[in-house]
């Protein structure tokens, strides 16, 4: 592309965006802020959620549609856990425990035997997806289970300029996005065994003619993403609500998130979970008939100029 | 190889394909599996002498079908299973040939339903919304936007390669049920279109079973035939090449993207059909039609048949329909997923062809008397 036309593009695009953001706080500054914080602590969640996705995706070619149930079952057993013990970060661990387990179990069982098999694993998780989806529907029935939110993070927190008050529990879950993303950061850059994990994303084959054990790393990730799949959850329960079809959105929310920030790319997926949770929640109080559409522009833009996503290495 | 004998093994290529034998569809050597377009002629013999008395005799079970099934076979059963294998048809035409397994077919069917209903004439509460127009204009209509959206959904997705595919066609589609879920002013929100009749024609009223049958099963021998021809038509055999191997075709002069965008809108075209007569099926259409259960459902349909010949998805769409009519008596009417789930899963870890895969599989076992089938590629 020619210069002019990438700064054609950048204005086209850049033009509207501005004018939207003067006229909305001209407007309403209050609803146009809360409407900001509101997408940056839907965004946090999506980025936990599908940090966990892409981890998976990058090095393993694995598309994970199962990865939506993970989230609900990790949700589940979050509820359940607190409300037995009471204790909201008891749920937290056992979220991402259960739902790393059986991520654990399906890599160990299913994948390690279908290495390579791009799309016959993809089908296999949309089996699983249909099979745990309907066993936890027979289980736990199709109600509303709505978590609460732990005792010092409940009710608003005030005093804020401008909106006043806001809910505490959702201004933690800001910091809470940037503490895992830098945790899960410093794992990839700064450990062992995340250094085995980029250069399997790099070079599968490389990679084991090293002689390192790449099974057990594809397990130990395959864990982890599913965990935080079941983590996500948890935070789920207490910002949305656990009911069976929540596992659609997620897996909708993770592939847009992923092909938006590009694949593999934990940094993408953080920068694809701002701007499709800011996108959406704009969408919802702005226009909420089309607010879908406004997601579909961004994935159709992104992927007409930048196939491999906004962050996403060339193949 | 001379001029004589590589004319003699493009001719016998053919001919293996029009037997409706299972040829290796998905091998890993490209060359097995491209057979070169013979003479006018031949290929004209080759139609004829293609078929078999096994073609003769399932066609004569189909069109006799409603004189000794009930009302409620035909119908329940045999009409529903043509629609839907119709619609996995332009599903197994892209997976199976084009190597795009796209998951937004049943949104493409969708849209021509959700066209049909807006610009024809719907129930009377939605009357608001229904341009009434007359049905052949309406669904003539609706098939020329769901194939543009077809082609669309081609030109987004064939931007990247492989196994992003069915990433962003499940997107799509499931974008597509939100907005249809969302917005009341176009797609009338959560109720949908009620009441959608197939038109009564030459005095014949297309909506009762038995003509409503002979309508499905027209169009579905007419999708069948145009797939087979399809995919022995340069077209279609360029087709098979890049999905085998798209740089060497790309170095050969072929235009990939412009083959692959192609693909997709000629699958547009059969998924708009079925889903118009699906429309008339069900009598109505609401989010749920385009749902994800229903794209899955329908991706499940394909691979159950096996996604090697085109009779795959009318297979998969009758194995589907009676599971869900009858074998779910033996469960719980509710548990219906955990059975097709479960029958999906099976099938996809223990015979990644499908129906057809297991029973080549079966015949070459008893045939050659070998312990071991034959290889098969498999759905990579």
């Amino acid at each position: 592309m020619t210069r002019f036309w990438r700064w054609f593009w950048s204005l086209a695009l850049l033009v509207p965006l501005a004018v939207f953001v003067v006229w909305g706080i001209w407007d309403n500054a209050k609803l146009f802020f809360i409407t900001l914080l509101n997408g940056l602590t839907l965004a946090s969640l999506y980025f936990i959620v599908a940090s966990g996705f892409t981890l998976v995706f990058g090095l393993m070619r694995n598309v994970n549609l199962a990865h939506g149930s993970l989230y609900l079952l990790g949700g589940y057993v979050g509820y359940f856990v607190a409300e037995k013990t009471g204790y909201f970060a008891l749920a937290l661990a056992a979220g991402f425990l259960v739902a790393a387990l059986v991520g654990l179990l399906m890599q160990v069982s299913i994948f390690r035997f279908m290495q390579g098999e791009d799309l016959r694993q993809t089908m296999v998780t949309i089996g699983l997806s249909i099979v745990i989806a309907d066993l936890m529907l027979w289980s736990i029935g199709a109600t509303v289970h709505q978590m609460s939110a732990p005792d010092f993070l409940s009710g608003p927190l005030r005093g804020i300029p401008l909106i006043v008050a806001y809910s505490k529990y959702r201004m933690a879950l800001l910091p809470l996005g940037i503490v895992i993303g830098v945790l899960l950061w410093l794992f990839l850059n700064r450990t062992r065994v995340g250094m085995m994990i980029r250069a399997g994303v790099d070079d599968r084959a490389m990679l084991a003619a090293t002689g390192v054990n790449v099974n057990l790393v594809f397990a130990v990730t395959f864990a982890i993403g599913a965990g935080l799949a079941g983590f996500g959850g948890v935070i789920g329960a207490v910002e949305l609500s656990m009911v069976p079809g929540e596992d659609v959105r997620l897996l909708l929310a993770s592939l847009i998130v992923v092909i938006v920030g590009g694949m593999g790319s934990v940094v993408g997926a953080a920068v694809g979970a701002i701007i499709l949770g800011v996108a959406e929640t704009y969408g919802l109080a702005y226009a909420p008939t089309y607010s879908v559409v406004f997601t579909f522009v961004i994935l159709a833009m992104v992927l007409a100029f930048r196939p491999r996503g906004i962050l996403g290495a060339a193949a | 190889m001379s001029a004589a004998d590589w004319r003699g093994a493009m001719n016998a290529g053919v001919g293996r394909l029009a037997m409706g034998k299972l040829v290796p569809a998905r091998g890993n050597q490209g060359q097995s599996t491209i057979s070169k377009p013979a003479e006018q002629e031949n290929r004209g013999l080759s139609l004829i002498s293609g078929i078999r008395l096994r073609h003769v005799v399932v066609l004569a079970f189909l069109l006799a079908f409603p004189v000794y099934a009930s009302p409620f076979l035909t119908f329940q059963i045999g009409a529903q299973s043509l629609a839907l294998g119709l619609i996995a048809l332009s599903l197994t035409f892209l997976g199976g040939y084009g190597g795009m397994v796209s998951l937004a077919q049943m949104t493409v069917a969708g849209i021509a339903g959700y066209s049909v209903a807006i610009f024809g004439a719907a129930g009377s509460s939605d009357a608001a919304i229904s341009l009434g127009w007359p049905w052949w204009l309406a669904v003539a209509v609706a098939i020329v936007i769901a194939t543009l959206c077809a082609a669309f959904i081609g030109w987004l997705s064939v931007r990247t390669e492989g196994i992003y595919t069915i990433m962003i066609t499940l997107t799509v589609g499931v974008a597509f049920y939100y907005l249809c879920l969302q917005n009341y002013s176009v797609f009338n929100g959560f109720q949908g279109f009620q009441r959608m009749q197939a038109p009564t024609l030459l005095g014949i009223n297309w909506r009762d079973p038995v003509p409503f049958y002979y309508l499905v099963l027209f169009w579905s021998l007419a999708g069948y035939g145009f797939v087979r021809y399809l995919i022995r038509a340069p077209f279609g055999i360029a087709l098979q090449g890049i999905r085998d191997n798209p740089r060497r075709m790309n170095a050969l002069g072929f235009n990939v993207t412009a083959h692959r965008i192609a693909a997709y809108a000629v699958a547009g075209v059969i998924a708009a059909v079925g889903g118009v007569l699906l429309v008339w099926y069900n009598g109505l259409i609401t989010p749920n039609s385009v749902g994800t259960s229903w794209l899955i459902n329908l991706l499940i349909i394909a691979v159950l048949g096996g996604m090697r010949h085109p009779i795959g998805p009318f297979i998969g769409a009758i194995v589907f329909v009676l599971l869900q009519t009858f074998a779910i008596d033996l469960i719980d009417r509710e548990r219906f997923n955990l059975v097709i789930g479960t029958v999906f899963l099976a099938i996809v870890l223990f015979s990644p062809d499908g129906l057809l895969g297991l029973w080549a599989a079966l015949k070459s076992r008893v045939t050659s008397g070998s312990k071991f089938p034959t290889p098969t590629g498999g759905i990579k």
